[in-house]
């Protein structure tokens, strides 16, 4: 192994890092806020990717198609929050998870109606398709888009909650709930507000996660249960917490399916080392927000006021 | 005169033990089997009740126990139909096919597991709970996948049903009432704990488990052994679903299945025991009648399930006994 | 006069015994219409209905009454419908089935009540060898047929050192010793990744690393899809040739993974540009009947209800008869999309094999065939099987 190899695993890891960050930032800012466990999470980020793929094949760019899921994802999000979710603010996690598991089931169905049940194709928009030379290793230079957005966006969060208006209320609501709306701001506005926001930020990763993905039904499932990994392991309701949580699970995921089968060959043979260097990794996200949990019951950062 | 519960456990149980020979009559075979089925995931979401209406514990991974009660049994029968050793175990022990032994090692098994995870995600509460449960099992659905010698994703074949001298368990009706009898066996040893001194604890630690700690009681071991009882009610609900099915796969530790699990106990009534029993009918009928109408049947299962949440949170059961049904 | 009017009866006994017998053949069909992996059972159906429809809704001339179920891709359901149709519905054969794991559940309990199974596609090795059964038939190919194809044609052309990746579970093992069975040369590296996974820039890297002359792989389904964009994206389709048996690269997929599964090179045992008379009129009517190329899946639809067709004709419409019907089944005499086609000892085809290249044909991404690998070849379990 290089030190080569290794840096491109790095950034591997980073790349798959900032796009469960996408995720996790929504999912933990609604949490945070508004207390709602929403599974249905995932299925804002499929239907981000099967609105992209559409727009950009019907108009041929890329962009534009980006845009389109961003704002469905946006769009399905507000409404889902409008018709039935905010009706489930004030009620416990377990109410939440069966309506929320409820909208799965309608999401998978209706795109399966709408779209078909084959995978959906996007390419990847030509001026990013090639790879970049990185010290003699060609790079995907979509992957290194994707790192730049990613962290644009961590960015562009942090600024939004530290420095507007609309963050000191995220910030003020997440605390002090009754006192943001005795001080006369719409509480139910700015909360959908923020739900549409999260759904946005997973419309968002589904359309760059679809030209390097199968778009089909249930792709939003795979990534839900890796965004809850990372959101117990950065401290649920913590933006912050979110992107730590994130690079280190990407990392940790990447490493673990790069290097476990190569270490232990060193110890054992090399089929048996195959196999349980698979099994293992398959596995090392899971153990370490186990490993996390023991140390930290409630994530390694502990945001706001949230349970 | 009788109160409204009363009457609606009696002429339920009364139905179910009636059910066999009146499907058989009207030729109907095929409700047997999958009566059977409806009352095997009846104990899963009782047992998952458990922990969810009286603890307050909300689990998305319960289906893993039901999974390594399935195990068990697979993994016994499959050796003793090899005649080859199980591994991990001292000796040379070959299995065994015997009911007898099967199902008190897939509910000890799963009782084991449960004890594990337990211990490590009570550590954390609501929220983490629920996701951390979720978690846990995944991890064992892609360890049973990733597990060549038993077939992995493939799952293993049962060859026999679990024998029980002087039962014929292959015969559907005879598996049915087998069924029935362990049901109705878990729904009064779990309705006896819950009124017992242990049950009460449960409960206050469901309404303020700090006032309680406060007061002495150990809430974190009360909630811990109720979750390993939970595993076990599971456990063995795998062991007899391993033996309908007479295949187990890892299919049965999904998360969707934890899923469907706790839309049983919602649907049925959250906090009753008896609720998830109509509330395992309700959506595997509802399952069976749906797809038979459209295979777009999600499309309604979804909004159905919200419209419960939202309107009708005493579930089948608190609907069909009135007020009151709670701990019935 | 009493003779002749007893000869009449007879006559009439004869002509009515048939109409008796005009109980319709009932066909069970249990496969994966909704959920994950749903365009592979939809493709099932449409082939196999297809095939009926041609046939004016009568298979072998006789009543045809087909029950289509969803099973959603799981066990549980699967065996439940399959159970009803054995013992309610009365069902003569149970077919459709996607998943080996599925079939694994079903097939045993189908033939346990002397009922036949004809699989459209699953073939586990189980089955083909000490599991075999003479009630059981898979029209599509044994699992293994299509790595080893890959492995022989791999070895032939002269490659020497190849990366093996495939997802961890037992049929991706099955199907990296498939292709080893045939491939003699070295290995670069042997991989195991996680099923169901999303991202390959790790296992990409890897790869890159360890320079192989070719790369094979067994990632059926979305993590197709999968693997080969991100591989296209890495720059490495033109620099390594990759290879896989048809799973990630039948009709049903190549139109989600586009330009980037172009060269790629896959084995199957049918082609839609094979230049058979049958292939040339079943490509032509399932384009018209439903708007788009027919995958591999299709073609074995089709191919099974042509069988069933052949054999239901044999007998005269009249299934009671086990043992007439089975060896109807056996001799497979009916027209194959495939060319060749023929049944094994253990009832698992005997039939060419061929490598395909991906390619564009006015617009339309699709495979071709590149060359015949396999000439009537047989999986390596018949041995195994006590029939």
């Amino acid at each position: 192994m290089t030190w080569l190899l290794f840096a491109e695993q790095t950034l591997n890891g980073l790349q798959q890092g900032v796009m469960l960050f996408l995720m996790a930032a929504g999912l933990t800012l609604v949490f945070g806020i508004m207390s709602l466990l929403n599974l249905a999470h995932g299925s804002l980020y499929m239907v981000g990717a099967y609105v992209t793929a559409t727009v950009t094949q019907a108009s041929g760019s890329f962009g534009l198609g980006v845009l389109a899921g961003m704002a469905a994802a946006a769009l399905a999000g507000g409404l889902i929050e409008l018709i039935a979710l905010r009706r489930l603010y004030a009620r416990d996690h377990l109410d939440q998870v069966l309506a929320t598991f409820g909208l799965i089931l309608f999401f998978n169905e209706l795109v399966k109606i709408l779209w078909g049940p084959q995978a959906l194709f996007l390419s990847t928009p030509e001026i990013l398709s090639g790879t970049v030379d990185l010290a003699g290793t060609p790079y995907p230079a979509y992957r290194l888009f994707i790192i730049a957005v990613g962290l644009l966006v961590a960015l562009g969060l942090r600024v939004l909650i530290v420095n507007t208006r609309v963050g000191m209320l995220i910030r003020a609501g997440s605390t002090h709930r009754e006192m943001v709306g005795a001080l006369g701001v719409d509480i139910a506005r700015l909360y959908t507000i923020i739900f549409a926001v999260g759904a946005m930020l997973a419309g968002l990763a589904g359309a760059l996660a679809g030209p390097m993905l199968a778009i089909q039904v249930g792709m939003g499932e795979n990534i839900l249960i890796l965004t809850f990994v990372v959101i117990i392991v950065g401290g649920i309701g913590s933006v912050r917490g979110a992107l730590v949580g994130a690079l280190l699970v990407g990392t940790v995921d990447t490493f673990g399916r790069a290097f476990l089968p190569m270490a232990l060959r060193a110890v054992m043979d090399p089929s048996a080392a195959d196999t349980v260097g698979a099994s293992i990794a398959g596995m090392s996200i899971y153990i370490l927000m186990a490993a996390v949990l023991m140390i930290r019951p409630r994530g390694l950062f502990q945001a706001y006021g949230g349970t | 005169m009788a109160s409204r519960r009363t009457v609606v456990l009696t002429l339920g149980l009364l139905l179910l033990i009636g059910l066999p020979p009146a499907a058989l009559a009207f030729g109907e075979p095929f409700m047997v089997t999958l009566w059977s089925r409806i009352l095997i995931w009846a104990l899963a979401a009782a047992s998952l009740d458990l922990i969810l209406g009286y603890g307050g514990m909300v689990s998305l991974g319960h289906a893993a126990f039901v999974g390594i009660g399935a195990y068990t049994v697979g993994i016994l029968g499959h050796h003793a139909f090899e005649g080859s050793a199980v591994p991990f175990l001292p000796g040379d022990w070959s299995g065994s096919a015997l009911a007898l032994v099967q199902w008190p090692a897939a509910v000890g098994a799963a009782a084991l597991v449960a004890l594990i995870i337990g211990a490590l995600s009570l550590r954390t509460a609501g929220v983490y709970f629920i996701m951390i449960t979720l978690a846990f099992a995944q991890m064992l659905y892609y360890f049973f996948i990733s597990l060549p010698d038993y077939g992995g994703e493939d799952g293993i074949n049962l060859w026999q049903r679990s024998e029980v001298p002087g039962l014929d368990t292959g015969d559907p009706v005879v598996f049915y009432y087998v069924c029935l009898v362990l049901l109705v066996g878990f729904l009064v040893l779990a309705k006896r704990l819950v009124d017992s001194r242990f049950g009460m604890v449960l409960r206050g630690c469901k309404q303020n488990e700090a006032r309680l700690r406060a007061l002495g009681c150990p809430t974190t071991r009360g909630k811990l052994v109720a979750f390993a009882i939970a595993g076990a009610g599971a456990g063995l609900a795998g062991a007899l679903a391993a033996n309908q099915t007479e295949f187990v796969d890892p299919g049965l530790m999904h998360w969707t299945k934890s899923g469907e699990l706790i839309v049983m106990v919602l649907l049925g009534g959250m906090g009753t025991l008896v609720g998830p029993v109509f509330g395992a009918a309700a959506l595997l009928l509802l399952e069976e009648v749906l797809t038979g109408i459209t295979e777009h049947w999600m499309i309604i299962l979804g909004p159905l399930l919200i419209l419960v949440v939202l309107f009708a949170r005493r579930g089948i059961y608190g609907w069909l006994a009135g007020p009151g049904a709670r701990d019935g | 006069m009493t003779k002749t009017l007893f000869a009449a009866a007879a006559l009439a006994a004869a002509i009515a015994l048939p109409a008796q017998a005009a109980e319709p053949v009932r066909i069970g069909m249990i496969t994966t219409l909704s959920g994950g992996g749903a365009s592979l059972g939809i493709d099932t159906r449409d082939g196999f209905m297809l095939a009926v429809k041609m046939k004016g809704g009568r298979l072998g001339g006789a009543e045809t009454a087909i029950d289509i179920v969803d099973d959603a891709r799981k066990v549980g359901n699967a065996k439940q419908i399959a159970t009803r149709m054995l013992q309610q519905d009365d069902v003569d054969v149970i077919t459709g089935i996607v998943w080996s794991n599925l079939a694994l559940a079903v097939v045993p309990a189908v033939t346990g009540a002397d009922k036949f199974y004809l699989s459209t596609n699953a073939a586990p090795s189980h089955l083909a060898g000490k599991g075999c059964h003479p009630n059981y038939f898979a029209v599509s190919y044994q699992n293994d047929n299509l790595d080893e194809a890959a492995g022989y044609h791999v070895n032939a052309k002269g490659y020497d050192n190849v990366y093996l990746i495939a997802p961890n579970y037992p049929a991706g093992r099955d199907h990296l010793n498939g292709f080893k069975r045939y491939y003699k040369g070295g290995l670069a590296g042997e991989v195991y990744t996680k099923l169901g996974q999303v991202d390959y820039a790790a296992e990409i890297a890897n790869l890159r690393a360890a320079k192989p002359d070719a790369v094979f792989i067994f990632l059926p389904g979305g993590m197709g899809i999968n693997f080969t964009k991100q591989y296209a994206q890495a720059g490495l389709v033109e620099r390594i040739p990759l290879f896989g048996p048809a799973f990630s690269f039948s009709q049903d997929i190549l139109g989600a993974v586009g330009d980037a599964a172009l060269g790629v090179f896959n084995t199957a045992q049918w082609s839609p540009d094979l230049d058979i008379p049958a292939n040339k009129a079943f490509v032509t009517a399932f384009q018209a009947e439903y708007g788009r190329l027919p995958s591999l899946y299709a073609s074995q639809g089709y191919d099974t209800a042509l069988l069933l067709d052949s054999a239901i004709a044999k007998v005269g419409g009249d299934l009671s008869d086990k043992a007439a019907f089975r060896s109807a089944l056996k001799a497979a005499e009916f027209e194959t999309v495939r060319g060749k086609f023929s049944f094994g000892s253990n009832h698992h085809p005997v039939q060419d094999v061929y490598m395909r290249k991906v390619v564009k044909v006015n617009g339309t991404i699709t495979n071709e065939v590149v060359e015949k690998v396999f000439s009537i070849h047989q999986d390596a379990y018949a041995a195994d099987c006590g029939m």
